[in-house]
């Protein structure tokens, strides 16, 4: 069973096993507005958690993608690179970012449910 | 000091703008239907922008106006007809750029429009200037409307018969709903388009029935974009007061005729003239999909800094990345390979020529 958590960055993070799903949330797309450039992550490089792991630049300005736990990226996806606007299309499914095999579960635990980040989002936009 | 709304305000936010704060006003950013497709309405159709934050100072009195406003500006200003319109400078002693702008010959003297976050400076500079001999009057009475776009003359001339006429750069008389209107046939997208200056009053009505003949609002946001394909400046961003309208490339604005003769900066501007410049605007395209922005260092192929950005977007039209920005005049030419410093990594690009939108009155041309 999969479990989705998220951060105060605004990414999401899918965990099946030991293999987690990154990416950034609809509300962070919405602030954002049309996202016209991606960078991601080299495949086999290590990323710390809270540290960056990407690049999202609207046409108003560029905006760092943090990873929200520790690991090694196994995976990326060329399809956001190719063609950004996915990004704003379907952020929490195909648009995702990178793929991490995670070094430490309990990283997850500081992290919010879909709940508390509803509610974060909807304070800090206020 | 309190931020200051414009007459258009209730209507951005009935169209649902994000609204920031811009040169003391609150200014939509963007409307719904977000930046790339305000912009490509623009280009396609026709886009309504609220620029009433600017400044429309009329300068009237006396029959010596012409002569001492050429002493201020580089313009050739006893050469323009009435209702006729050039784009110009107001430098500083050392032929830096204190405010572009664009002057229009009244029928009873002169009316300038002046960027939103120069326009008090500007008043003030220039009734010194003018030693207090003449009536001068920032009028806040009034707002000003830009519709631009190959749509435009159409949109316009439902609402304001007869506008279609005018030729660019030039402006008229008009009435709307009983009230004097005053436009120009000018523009900031490298569209087509008209610049409207209406009493407060009138405005919302005005841009309701743009709106009805098809035409959207555009925000800030994709002005910005439409003005960076275009190849024209953003003072602030583009021109500042440590740079001459010759190192900005912009020598097309003074006339021959003006070369030789005095007005504030002219010796420098001279000077620079005869021996050239040591940096210049260029307009820039990278290689990759990467955008550099304003304060980007530009390096040549041996890691020397030869310049900086000074704007940089992703061109919607063109669908690339654009910049423009100064660099030292040996690396001006057109294909001129430079590197640009985009979070520690140098990004190959290369010098091109401006503007990156070119429009072709048949049909859009890319330039990229």
């Amino acid at each position: 069973m999969s479990e989705v958590k998220y951060s105060k960055e605004h990414e999401w993070i899918k965990l099946d096993g030991e293999e987690a799903t990154i990416g950034i949330t609809k509300h962070a797309t919405e602030m954002l507005g049309d996202i016209v450039f991606a960078e991601l992550p080299e495949k086999g490089s290590n990323v710390d958690k809270d540290g960056t792991a990407g690049v999202v630049e609207s046409t108003k300005a560029a905006s760092d993608v943090y990873t929200p736990v520790s690991g090694e990226v196994i995976d990326t996806n060329q399809m956001i690179v190719d063609d950004p606007s996915k990004i704003n299309e379907d952020p929490e499914e195909s648009a995702w970012f990178f793929k991490l095999k995670i070094k430490d579960k309990s990283e997850m635990d500081s992290l919010m449910s879909k709940e508390e980040y509803e509610k974060f989002a909807k304070e800090t936009s206020a | 000091m309190s931020i200051k709304k414009t007459s258009l305000n209730n209507l951005h936010i009935k169209y649902g703008a994000k609204l920031v704060e811009f040169a003391g006003y609150q200014m939509p950013i963007q409307y719904k239907d977000g930046i790339i497709q305000e912009h490509k309405y623009t280009r396609s159709h026709s886009g309504i922008f609220d620029v009433s934050h600017m400044g429309q100072l009329f300068i009237s009195g006396g029959d010596d106006l012409t002569n001492d406003l050429e002493k201020i500006f580089p313009a050739d200003l006893k050469k323009l007809k009435t209702n006729q319109s050039k784009y110009s400078f107001l430098m500083n002693n050392k032929g830096g750029i204190q405010d572009d702008l664009i002057i229009t010959k009244t029928s009873d003297g002169f009316l300038i429009i002046l960027n939103a976050a120069c326009k008090y400076n500007d008043y003030e500079v220039i009734k010194f200037k003018l030693d207090n001999q003449y009536k001068l009057n920032l009028d806040e009475s009034l707002s000003l409307i830009a519709l631009q776009g190959p749509e435009a003359k159409n949109v316009l001339n439902k609402v304001i018969p007869g506008c279609d006429s005018l030729k660019f750069m030039n402006g008229n008389n008009y009435v709307y709903k009983n009230e004097k209107v005053y436009i120009t046939r000018s523009g900031y997208t490298g569209e087509d388009g008209f610049e409207i200056s209406i009493k407060h009053s009138k405005a919302e009505t005005f841009v309701e029935s743009l709106i009805e003949n098809g035409s959207k609002l555009i925000g800030l946001g994709a002005r910005d974009t439409l003005r960076m394909e275009a190849g024209l400046c953003l003072y602030g961003n583009d021109l500042d007061n440590d740079t001459s309208p010759i190192e900005a490339n912009l020598k097309w604005a003074i006339p021959k005729s003006r070369i030789e003769t005095e007005f504030v900066g002219s010796e420098v501007l001279k000077n620079q003239f005869q021996s050239g410049v040591k940096k210049l605007r260029v307009g820039i395209k990278p290689d990759s999909k990467v955008i550099a922005r304003g304060n980007t260092k530009i390096y040549n192929d041996k890691n020397q800094e030869i310049g900086k950005v000074t704007s940089g977007t992703f061109g919607p039209s063109v669908e690339h990345p654009i910049a423009m920005g100064y660099v030292d005049n040996s690396y001006s030419t057109v294909n001129t390979k430079i590197f640009l410093e985009v979070r520690g990594k140098k990004i190959p690009a290369n010098i091109c020529n401006l503007p990156f939108y070119k429009k072709n009155y048949v049909k859009g041309e890319i330039n990229v």
